[in-house]
């Protein structure tokens, strides 16, 4: 089953984990064949919401709310079931900065 | 046999299987509920078929092989493989061996994996002792409801919402591992004392206890203690067994409050006490006693002693101390400070009470100024003693502890 682990930081605490951290964690997953994509995102501040209403598109600066905490990265992993999956999640190095959301995938209906 | 008693037969299997047949039945259907509409299925079928074929020797393998059937079968009729989606390849692979259902460790098993899937951490609080109620109890939600003073909707909402999360995030169903068991075991005694405290300390309301609730956790505290017989599974046992006993001596015919010192000890519980002593010592022997098994002790103290000044305060105080090195809070260091008052005189602990309001500590913690209250009161600081007491009484929220306050404020006057 798959999780969606998305991390979250307070934007002075964006670089507070090295990047080498995070490459070898990622790393390690990818040894263990349990990641199947993992990316770092640029802070909320160069992020566009687009959205669509009665077929017109409206876009605007920034995230729609603002929060504490933003969305840093994620982690896209294979687990078993949600003890692994948070076992997992452990091993994220910015969990010790901030805080990392695991969620599980949803399958779409046919 | 007569019909009469088999349906007799059959309530009494219910009271004693049906929980059980639930915790086998989530495991091999994998589905919460599913497994509840089969253990239902399975008890209709045996009101049809006992009564004219015999009650089964083994009725708990029957229960369990007929819930699983009816459940393979209405998967199949409705075509619901949507919420049992692995089902349909169970159904196909021959019927497991029963006996492997009615083995006693199969389904001690299930009974605690149903209790630490509950009891995940990854479930609000108040959802992981709605759901332990509901499903390893089987209180129906409108009891659960009562015992907790919320609308009966809410608390529904709250099970279907914990169920959702166990089957969408795949809560796995699963006793934890050894390395992981300690951590996810104080979860499931959390909430086995949280439902204890609230039957016991209403939080609020009317009356000093809710007995259905404490009873309750008792019987969930001995089965986890005889499924899972570790020192602090024991120690909680205890601790609950020994507050429990002196229940009837707790309040008076009209229910106001008596506190420890001015209860009739000949009420105590004595089979309670006995039992909980005994578990107090084979948890301490065992040189695994956590924070449990020491209130426990602490308990079994006063339990044993005839009167307050013929308690053990010495042993007290260095049991607080022990308890206060395990888990420093300062709720155990108010405690520690009354029975240093009651060992050393009641300025020791107004002293240390002192200290700890000083720190900003227990400002709003109502038991903090009660305590300082009477232990002014036995020094004659009159003064000292109102205020606090009229803090303790400000902050206070449930009935019969609010009428003692007031009594002792009237005696003040006095």
């Amino acid at each position: 089953m798959k999780y969606l682990c998305l991390v979250y930081l307070e934007k002075d605490k964006l670089h507070a984990v090295p990047d080498r951290e995070c490459m070898a964690c990622g790393n390690s997953f990818r040894d263990r064949g349990v990641l199947l994509a993992a990316e770092p995102l640029e802070p909320t501040d160069t992020a566009t919401t687009v959205r669509v209403r009665n077929g017109k598109t409206y876009i605007t600066d920034g995230p729609f709310a603002e929060t504490k905490e933003q969305l840093a990265g994620f982690y896209l992993l294979d687990a078993r079931d949600l003890n692994e999956a948070i076992q997992m999640a452990t091993k994220i190095p910015p969990a010790r900065e901030g805080s990392i959301e695991v969620r599980p995938v949803r399958e779409l209906v046919p | 046999m007569a019909t009469d008693s088999v349906q007799q037969t059959i309530e009494a299997v219910y009271q004693s299987e049906s929980r059980r047949v639930l915790a086998t039945l989530i495991r091999l259907l994998g589905d919460f509920d599913a497994a509840e509409e089969a253990l239902h299925d399975a008890f209709r079928a045996a009101l049809e078929q006992w009564p004219r074929d015999g009650v089964p020797s083994n009725a708990r393998a029957w229960l369990v092989s007929a819930g699983r059937f009816k459940a393979i079968d209405a998967a199949r009729r409705q075509k619901r493989f949507d919420a049992l989606d692995d089902l349909g390849e169970k159904a196909d692979v021959p019927v497991i061996d029963t006996a492997a259902w009615a083995d006693e460790q199969s389904v001690e098993d299930d009974q605690l994996r149903l209790i630490f899937t509950c009891c995940h951490p990854a479930l609000a609080p108040d959802a992981q002792v709605a759901l332990t109620l509901r499903e390893v109890c089987g209180l129906t939600t409108e009891e659960i409801a009562r015992a907790f003073l919320t609308p009966a909707p809410t608390l529904a909402q709250r099970i279907v919402r914990a169920k959702g999360k166990i089957r969408d995030a795949r809560i796995p169903y699963e006793v934890p591992a050894r390395a992981e068991l300690p951590e996810r075991l104080d979860a499931v005694l959390r909430v086995i004392y949280l439902v204890f405290n609230e039957g016991y300390a209403a939080s609020s309301g009317q009356h000093v206890t809710r007995h259905d609730l404490s009873s309750e956790a008792i019987r969930l505290g001995r089965l986890l203690a005889e499924l899972l017989p570790e020192a602090e599974a024991k120690g909680l046992l205890a601790l609950m067994l020994l507050h429990d006993s002196r229940r009837a001596a707790r309040s008076s015919a009209d229910g106001e409050l008596i506190l420890l010192e001015d209860q009739d000890r000949s009420l105590w519980n004595r089979d309670q006490i006995e039992e909980g002593t005994r578990l107090v010592e084979e948890a301490l022997g065992s040189g695994e006693a956590g924070p449990y098994a020491i209130q426990a002790a602490i308990a079994a103290v006063h339990a044993g002693a005839v009167t307050t000044a013929a308690t053990d305060w010495d042993e007290i105080v260095g049991l607080y101390g022990v308890l206060l090195g395990l888990t420093p809070s300062p709720v155990v260091e108010l405690n520690r400070a009354v029975a240093i008052a009651m060992r050393d005189g009641p300025a020791a602990g107004v002293a240390i009470i002192d200290a700890i309001l000083a720190r900003g500590d227990l400002r709003d913690y109502r038991l903090a100024h009660a305590a300082r209250a009477e232990l002014c009161r036995r020094l004659g600081r009159t003064s000292d003693a109102r205020t606090s007491f009229e803090r303790a009484l400000a902050l206070t929220r449930q009935e019969p502890e609010r009428r003692l306050l007031e009594r002792r404020l009237a005696e003040l006057s006095k």
